[in-house]
């Protein structure tokens, strides 16, 4: 159960192998989290994210394999998770996300299809099967790392940011459809974080660290801000770009 | 009264339908909370019998408020044995949380005067007392409703002979000054609290006012009273209309609050006549006060240490000012022996009670830390006002809970009856190894 502060017990994080997650996981555990279910892609990654978990004492740490390319096995995924919890979970992480060269993607049909899977159509579905299970427990929350990358679409990443502009139109209409079940929705719009997702790409302005992310999200959680955005200046720095005309936009640095 | 008893089954068809009563709702916790279940309003079980006037029995519904009962009760020269801060709480509520009020140094808490109940667990309908199922009386005495739901009650009223208070009021400029003044003396009045101030720095920190007092009698009360030995309180009308954006309780309020407080009250003053309700209901003068504390609420921590751990609540308080996190509100009050109950709180000793704003930086690690401190004593903290302990630490706190838990298999072997604090503890649930 959540207590007072909002501090969770049983927590399922999908996507658990990112930086962000393993942060954030880190700072849950230190406050009240006991049980940690990871569900990833990666089998080493998960290895590796359930001992740091562990080390970080957490009394039960377990891993879900999923693929996010695979809607039809969302479903399967999901319950996994709730069953691997086997108590009420009081905080899903939506932390799934790739992404990819917008300029080279172009090219192949496939590939920008992998990138709207992964970063929008498999999340949506994923989110609707947990808003079931949650809305049946009666309790709960939910965490969806968007980014500002979808919030004004450049042309450096625009497969990524459209399909996270996606994710965050539905993740904040799905957290309207859950108002009086019990179960909150977050938003966390973070915007350029130095992770190995981004190695090798020249950091934006307001870049910040997966611990940053971390630490805003936790204290977001503790107040129930409906939208997260790290660093939060950027709120007011993109209520500004929002209504840039497109000739400056595309002039701007990052 | 129109409602039948029906025992609550498992609905083995919906697997997860947890059942937990609700009162009032005036536990500040997660106590009568049950996402996911069945919250039961206790409400239609709000009967009042005939009052037994030798005896001051009575017998009550289980959703009857002790402002109900003190409406009749008054009139006719009976009151509320116990009182806790505030007169809004229902029999059962008052049952299941053990409730104390200002006077368990000599009188022990709410269930040492009910003489039965009623309760109905999903293994059916038991009268039960402290000669009859014994077991089961004293887990449902402080069990959080995790035993069944008091639908019920006969309760030992007190004889009074008005409505009015005979009190005496001190200052004590430090926190030593009034736990020795209440060790000497509080044996000489039924009923005795201290109010601590918990947000001035330095030599002001744990300055207090004690009250003490007892039930005036007629001989009392001054010419200008003697036409109302008996004024039936009448509810206040002050509300706070609406939940403030930001907490009106912070850091510099609450400070000045307590500095006009403590100013405001006499240095020494005996024998004052004062109503009932302002001696007893402190809380209900304004209705809906919780508001005041903005969105993100308020926090309250109320814990017990043995008689002679006085020091940890001295450091307690002592860790407050430094911290930079004053509690809004502190309590202090010596209990008398416990009753049997496993999961009743208290037990001999100190017992004191803060309120802090919810989102203040610092105070859930500061709450944990006490958290130790008390713990280290074999001291424990309240559970009708948790909603953030560690639950590794409930079966330190209550080395006896595996009674409760031993009695809640027999009338409730699926563990239908769950609250949100006793899923969040694990009360009753396997503790992971």
């Amino acid at each position: 159960m959540n207590n007072a502060f909002n501090h969770p017990q049983t927590v399922v994080v999908l996507g658990g192998t990112s930086e962000i997650a393993g942060a954030l996981i880190d700072r849950l555990i230190a406050n009240r989290c006991r049980t940690v279910v990871l569900a990833g892609r990666d089998t080493d990654g998960l290895v590796h994210a359930t001992r740091r978990a562990e080390a970080r004492g957490a009394d039960i740490v377990r891993s879900v394999v999923f693929d996010a390319l695979e809607n039809d096995k969302a479903e399967e995924t999901i319950a996994a998770c709730f069953d691997a919890a086997d108590a009420p979970v009081d905080l899903v992480v939506v932390a799934v996300g790739f992404l990819g060269n917008a300029g080279a993607d172009l090219d192949d049909a496939e590939r920008i299809a992998e990138s709207i899977t992964v970063n929008f159509t498999w999340p949506a579905v994923a989110l609707g099967v947990v808003a079931r299970h949650l809305r049946a427990q009666g309790s709960g929350r939910i965490v969806v790392l968007s980014s500002v990358a979808g919030i004004r679409i450049r042309a450096a990443n625009f497969i990524y940011g459209s399909a996270k502009a996606g994710l965050d139109g539905f993740a904040l209409g799905l957290a309207e459809s859950l108002r009086g079940s019990g179960v909150q929705l977050q938003v966390v719009r973070p915007g350029f974080v130095r992770t190995k997702m981004t190695a090798g790409l020249r950091p934006a302005p307001f870049a910040v660290d997966p611990d940053s992310v971390a630490t805003a999200v936790m204290r977001g959680i503790e107040r129930n801000q409906p939208v997260i955005w790290v660093p939060s200046l950027l709120r007011w720095v993109f209520l500004g770009l929002r209504h840039l005309p497109q000739e400056v936009w595309r002039r701007l640095p990052g | 009264m129109g409602v039948t008893h029906t025992p609550l089954t498992s609905q083995s068809s919906e697997p997860h339908r947890w059942v937990i009563a609700r009162g009032l709702g005036r536990s500040y916790g997660d106590a009568a909370q049950c996402s996911g279940g069945v919250v039961v309003d206790t409400s239609a079980y709000s009967s009042i019998g005939l009052i037994d006037p030798v005896t001051g029995l009575v017998e009550v519904g289980g959703g009857t408020s002790l402002a109900a009962i003190m409406r009749v009760s008054l009139a006719s020269g009976w009151f509320i044995p116990v009182s806790p801060g505030t007169r809004h709480v229902t029999v059962g509520g008052a049952i299941a949380a053990d409730v104390h009020g200002k006077n368990h140094h000599r009188d022990g808490s709410f269930c040492s005067f009910v003489a039965s109940l009623t309760l109905v667990t999903p293994a059916g309908i038991f009268t039960i007392s402290p000669d009859e199922d014994a077991e089961l009386f004293w887990a449902t005495a402080g069990g959080m409703g995790l035993t069944g739901v008091v639908v019920k009650a006969t309760l030992r009223l007190i004889r009074v002979e008005t409505s009015w208070m005979e009190t005496d009021t001190e200052r004590c400029d430090d926190l030593d000054a009034v736990m020795s003044a209440m060790e000497e003396a509080d044996h000489n009045y039924r009923y005795s609290v201290a109010w601590v101030d918990c947000s001035s720095r330095g030599k002001h920190l744990g300055r207090s006012v004690l009250t003490r007092g007892d039930h005036a009698p007629i001989g009392a009360l001054g010419l200008a009273n003697a036409t109302s030995f008996i004024d039936i309180p009448a509810e206040s009308r002050v509300r706070v209309p609406f939940t403030l954006p930001l907490s009106a309780v912070g850091p510099h309020t609450v400070q000045a609050f307590n500095a006009l407080w403590f100013r405001k009250s006499p240095k020494r003053k005996c024998g004052a006549i004062v109503p009932l309700t302002s001696f007893f209901y402190p809380l209900d003068g304004i209705n809906e006060w919780n508001l005041l504390y903005g969105r993100r609420g308020f926090v309250q921590y109320q814990f017990v240490v043995g008689p002679q751990h006085a020091d940890v609540v001295r450091a307690a308080v002592g860790m407050m000012g430094p911290a930079g996190i004053p509690s809004s509100l502190a309590v202090l009050k010596r209990f008398g022996p416990g009753d049997p109950g496993p999961l009743s709180f208290p037990i001999e000793g100190w017992t004191l009670a803060l309120d802090f704003p919810a989102g203040l930086p610092g105070l859930p690690p500061l709450l944990d830390r006490l958290d130790e401190l008390v713990v280290g004593v074999g001291g424990r903290i309240y559970l009708a006002k948790d909603a953030r302990l560690r639950p590794e630490l409930l079966r330190a706190m209550y080395p006896r809970i595996g009674e409760l838990e031993a009695v809640r298999d027999r009338v409730d072997p699926d563990h239908v009856l769950q609250s949100d604090l006793s899923r969040r503890l694990g009360i009753g649930q396997k503790v992971p190894s």
